[in-house]
């Protein structure tokens, strides 16, 4: 059987389409389990997974808890407000005393860019990013592309529009990774004083028109856009927001018949996205809460490296 | 009557154009004499420097000690004994200690702990008083007590009227200022160079423009109000070229350049894993920056290489990249990686009197202080340099309290052998020796 020749999941970066696709395969298998009426498989029966969370978060963290308890994993969580942070304590120690306990695997949320590397060089656990400030958010670029696979039947060739805060956005840096890695042709839209200092980096077509960017698109997937950047000056005001790159039904009339509409949530309903497409027929995004099950539970059986057998 | 003569080597003084095989006597803390062959006195203390580079004291301008306040990172024993490992005979202090170097009595103090330290300190006092760029701070006092120039480095002066005032008034005194050119708003909380690799990283930029805006904010200043400017640690190409022409025009400003940002770029941030010995203001840039910052010092555009030597405990960086503090430690290794270079052949053009100059007279010249020359009469303060010496740099080895360097691990040719000030021996094969003089 084969399992993920790394320790870590830091970002989609260091992923080969290979590896991706294997973590797709093992998602599709794990999303059956899912749908069974028992859900719970005795995988990683034994196994000991810490979610360190530095930030807030609702679905991440409900969907790596409960893919630890469909796999059998004994977890522990602990959040920003409970966390030794408060006391002065360094993460290096928070972590490394916990790992000396027994922990096989931390996914850890944090507002810090680069916080995973820096944890993943000081433990010997296996480090799961589950966000860090801007950079990636690994395991949600591959819920993303895994949603995208199940309805598509593929990734390659198609082209997937994203729109909004690409600066700011860990969530949009893991799919720009991914989905190109995956053969899919990406752009962007968004205003330029959200884009990143160098999109070239990345190698996506910027389009300031959101009409002319959604053109022929299989999947116009929205940001979710932050207060703060506004109170920092990047942009006038939400309503002028929401009128030049809100994602409504009138922009992308040039998008594909069998468009799907994506959003990493939560949702700033009427901002970044209508609720007529939000709720409407070529929406996904609650598959996107189901796939992250799924994927997170193929990560955690690939990296804590458990046999076949169920 | 205490004499030392240094035998046998080639003596580099770039001050005096002299680059020849020569002894060196030195005599009651100056330099007596300097001749091929000369007859060593019976009671001089003898180097030999057979194969050795022999060079008027090299001097660090731009140096944090961290003391008064911050004495676990550095303090000035530490810190001037690292000097003295790493070939400096004399470093400049900035003031951005705490309490803050704004006031005569702290000026005072840095001279006074200093006495007999193994290597000169000269302090080097707050442009404004409590480094808050709101109000000037008794410049005037502090050259009185001894301050070499003035910066509130670290931070620049937001308030241009301040800065042209600061520099106006400055001029009345012969003092120069010491600029630290970056627009917070356009730096805004920035982790690394903005581009590329900030982009892929997801760390927050700080723009090549925050520096470049400064520079010619205050370049436009200094051309109404005379006087004498400094541009600390150079980053940019942009930069160069607004000093190259400032230059041309004939404006009295003065630049120096790091040896880290002449060697690295912010690729290593990604490279190193977000390793935070590459976190420093101004950031590592890119490498078109790094190449007309070698084009800017082998032109003359940037005059002097200083080490912005910014010690910090490694409790401090052993941190997520954002909390981690800027700085990197050079005193001892800015001399040993900058002979490396000259010694790999990349920077074509790049000599050893030119780096010797650009470590030695060109900061004398820049802050006004009596070394940099051998000739007779200097203050008998020298560095012999093994060209050939090959070593790796191990921080936990080094005389300083710090170890934050990016360059920990990385093989090197060309090391200090010995260091003398005022006559006295203050590091011999490595090992820093204590002075007995009090001056």
């Amino acid at each position: 059987m084969q399992t993920l020749r790394r320790k870590d999941m830091l970002g989609l970066e260091e992923v080969s389409a290979e590896e991706i696709n294997l973590i797709l395969e093992t998602s599709r298998s794990m999303r059956e389990i899912m749908q069974r009426k028992i859900k719970k498989v005795p995988t990683l029966r034994g196994r000991s997974v810490l979610n360190l969370f530095y930030e807030p978060s609702t679905r991440t963290k409900a969907s790596f808890e409960l893919a630890q308890k469909y796999m059998s994993s004994d977890s522990v969580s602990v959040t920003g407000s409970s966390s030794s942070l408060v006391k002065g304590e360094t993460l290096k120690d928070t972590v490394r005393n916990v790992e000396i306990m027994g922990i096989e695997c931390v996914i850890m949320r944090h507002p810090a860019s680069g916080s995973s590397h820096y944890l993943a060089h000081n433990v010997e656990a296996s480090v799961i990013n589950a966000g860090d400030g801007m950079h990636e958010h690994p395991t949600q670029g591959l819920l993303d592309m895994f949603t995208i696979w199940e309805k598509k039947g593929r990734l390659e060739n198609l082209k997937v529009t994203i729109v909004g805060d690409i600066r700011h956005s860990r969530v949009a840096r893991s799919n720009l990774w991914g989905l190109q890695k995956m053969g899919a042709e990406v752009v962007v839209s968004g205003p330029p004083t959200l884009m990143p200092p160098d999109l070239d980096a990345f190698g996506v077509k910027y389009y300031h028109d959101l009409e002319e960017a959604a053109e022929g698109a299989d999947v116009v997937m929205a940001l979710r856009l932050q207060k703060e950047r506004q109170e920092s000056g990047l942009f006038p005001s939400m309503r002028e927001y929401a009128e030049l790159y809100g994602v409504t039904p009138q922009k992308i009339t040039r998008a594909r018949e069998d468009l799907l509409i994506m959003h990493p949530g939560p949702m700033n309903r009427g901002i970044e996205i209508s609720s007529e497409l939000a709720d409407g027929p070529h929406s996904v995004v609650l598959e996107q809460a189901a796939s992250g099950v799924a994927v997170r539970m193929a990560l955690l059986y690939l990296l804590l490296g458990g046999t076949k057998e169920q | 009557m205490k004499q030392l003569i240094i035998k046998g080597g080639r003596v580099i003084d770039p001050a005096c154009n002299y680059d020849r095989a020569a002894d060196v006597l030195l005599k009651d803390s100056l330099v007596e004499k300097i001749e091929p062959g000369l007859e060593a006195p019976a009671d001089a203390v003898i180097i030999e420097a057979e194969g050795l580079i022999v060079t008027p004291g090299l001097i660090d301008i731009h140096v944090h000690l961290r003391d008064p306040g911050q004495e676990y990172k550095e303090d000035i024993h530490s810190g001037t004994r690292a000097a003295a490992a790493g070939g400096f005979t004399a470093l400049a202090a900035m003031a951005n200690t705490d309490p803050v170097g704004d006031d005569p009595a702290m000026i005072g103090y840095i001279r006074k702990k200093a006495a007999g330290a193994a290597a000169r300190v000269y302090p080097l006092g707050a442009l404004t008083k409590g480094l808050a760029g709101k109000e000037m701070a008794e410049l005037g006092r502090m050259k009185f007590a001894g301050a070499a120039g003035f910066s509130d480095d670290g931070k620049p002066v937001m308030n241009g009227m301040l800065m042209r005032n600061a520099l106006h008034y400055a001029s009345g005194i012969g003092a120069v200022v010491i600029a630290h050119e970056e627009d917070l708003h356009l730096a805004a909380g920035g982790m690394m160079h903005e581009g590329t690799v900030s982009s892929i990283l997801g760390l927050r930029g700080i723009p090549s423009v925050a520096e470049e805006a400064m520079i010619s904010r205050d370049l436009m200043i200094l051309k109404i109000t005379g006087g004498r400017l400094h541009i600390a640690h150079v980053s940019t190409a942009g930069s160069v070229d607004l000093l190259r022409r400032a230059k041309a025009e004939g404006l009295n400003v003065t630049a120096e350049v790091t040896p880290h940002h002449l060697l690295l770029t912010d690729r290593l941030v990604k490279n190193s894993g977000y390793n935070t010995s590459t976190k420093v203001n101004p950031p590592l840039r890119t490498e078109h920056d790094r190449q007309a910052l070698w084009k800017g010092l082998l032109d003359g555009t940037i005059d002097a290489i200083a080490s912005d030597h910014a010690p910090h405990h490694t409790d401090d960086k052993d941190v997520e990249y954002d909390f981690a503090p800027c700085g990197i430690a050079g005193l001892e290794t800015t001399l040993p990686l900058m002979l490396d270079e000259l010694a790999s052949g990349r920077i074509k053009g790049f000599t050893l009197p030119l780096l010797l100059e650009k470590l030695s007279s060109a900061p004398a010249r820049i802050l006004d202080l009596p070394g940099g020359s051998l000739k007779q009469g200097s203050p008998a303060d020298v560095t012999v340099i093994d060209p050939e010496r090959q070593f790796i740099i191990e921080p936990d080895k080094w005389y300083s309290k710090s170890r934050n360097t990016p360059f920990a691990g990385k093989r090197v040719k060309g090391a200090p052998v010995f260091t003398v000030v005022g006559g006295e021996i203050t590091m011999k094969e490595g090992v820093v020796t204590e002075r007995t003089a009090q001056g």
